[in-house]
């Protein structure tokens, strides 16, 4: 389980320090996962080395956002006296990704899969299985 | 007489304990614990388990007269596991690879769209509804994960900790109603489904996603990673051009 914190810890460490190098405005978080996914690719690093903490943490998620949103109450005026745009924009802009993102995907994939002939159409298949 | 200064000073002292950071994170815990439970035995989703596990704690901090800043000195601790949690992404990520490379150009070109539309939209309905500028840049970037929202909040003229809150209740709002959305949206492909919750919900939807399967979450978590990508990237360059910024 050391070896499990430790492995997450640092590949946090080396986004950290990429971040801190190099001053990209992305979030050291991302960079981590990133190098995470392309050390497993690579074999440096196993599935096993990481697989428990890494279940524990992404199966639980949303509790970590628990102290974030208490923020809330830092704003509750603001939010009183704007609160309908505020909710409005949000929950709309919500669905309008949901529906654009994957509208757009299904009408590249269709039309790639045209292109590409019927060794494409075997994602099709693969989708039915899910 | 030495009953009563006793009991005094035993009340004063109850109530300071209150504001000890263990007993905050213990409180925090119990809270999540709770609601999970009141969710499982009703059976009713709409009783989000975050959700109730915030508005819980602010009433408690209200009543007990704690403000929000000697609550972090707890909280900070939990909201410290939400970087290496991201980093943990990279596995299920790792795992679903090859799927990636395969689809790359619609993943990519669904991800850009997913992006756009979701400023703009966000943008024009608060301003439709009225809000003023800095709540409309405090929403700007409330489909990405909380530090890239709260960095880009700050970069454009909003105000960062209401884009924090505003970004969780939009994670949890994509995460219970996100696979209705795709089905009212006729969303068919796995694929495509985990990709638009993670795009929209970030973390949170990942996290519902990944309860579905882990299929579903992996590329809920390529969602949440290119879309706050494009959006770290294209925000300020966007807003500009429906010049709001």
């Amino acid at each position: 389980m050391i070896l499990q914190f430790g492995l997450i810890l640092l590949f946090l460490a080396v986004g950290e320090f990429i971040v801190w190098l190099t001053g990209i405005p992305v979030p050291s978080s991302i960079i981590g996962m990133l190098l995470l996914a392309s050390s497993l690719k690579a074999g440096i690093v196993k599935p096993r080395h990481v697989e428990r903490l890494s279940n524990f943490l992404v199966h639980n998620l949303g509790f970590f956002f628990v102290p974030a949103g208490v923020g809330l109450m830092n704003c509750l005026g603001l939010i009183s006296a704007e609160w309908l745009p505020i909710v409005v924009a949000s929950v709309g802009s919500t669905v309008v990704i949901i529906a654009v993102t994957g509208w757009v995907h299904r009408i590249v994939r269709k039309s790639f899969s045209r292109h590409r002939g019927a060794a494409e159409a075997k994602g099709d298949v693969e989708r039915q299985v899910l | 007489m030495w009953n009563a200064r006793c009991y005094e000073a035993l009340s004063i002292e109850s109530m300071e304990f209150l504001n000890n950071k263990f007993f905050l994170i213990a409180a925090t815990f119990i809270f999540y614990i709770g609601a999970q439970l009141l969710q499982r035995r009703t059976g009713v989703k709409l009783l989000n388990p975050i959700l109730l596990a915030i508005a819980a704690m602010i009433c408690f901090l209200l009543l007990a007269g704690i403000d929000y800043k000697t609550y972090q000195a707890g909280g900070e601790y939990i909201d410290f596991w939400l970087k290496p949690a991201v980093v943990a992404l990279g596995l299920p990520l790792y795992k679903q690879l090859s799927t990636i490379r395969k689809q790359l150009l619609p993943l990519l070109l669904s991800e850009l769209a997913g992006c756009v539309a979701g400023i703009v939209s966000v943008v024009l309905l608060a301003k439709l509804f009225g809000a003023s500028h800095e709540v409309i840049m405090s929403l700007a970037p409330k489909a990405v994960t909380t530090p890239i929202a709260m960095e880009i909040s700050s970069a454009v003229g909003g105000i960062p900790s209401l884009t924090a809150a505003v970004v969780v209740c939009t994670g949890i709002f994509g995460g219970m109603a996100g696979f209705r959305i795709v089905k009212l949206s006729r969303i068919k492909s796995p694929i495509a489904q985990g990709l638009s919750i993670g795009t929209a919900a970030h973390a949170v939807g990942t996290s519902a996603a990944m309860e579905r399967s882990e299929r579903y979450g992996a590329f809920s978590s390529l969602g949440l990673t290119l879309n706050g990508l494009f959006t770290a990237l294209l925000s300020p360059f966007i807003l500009h051009l429906i010049g709001v910024y």
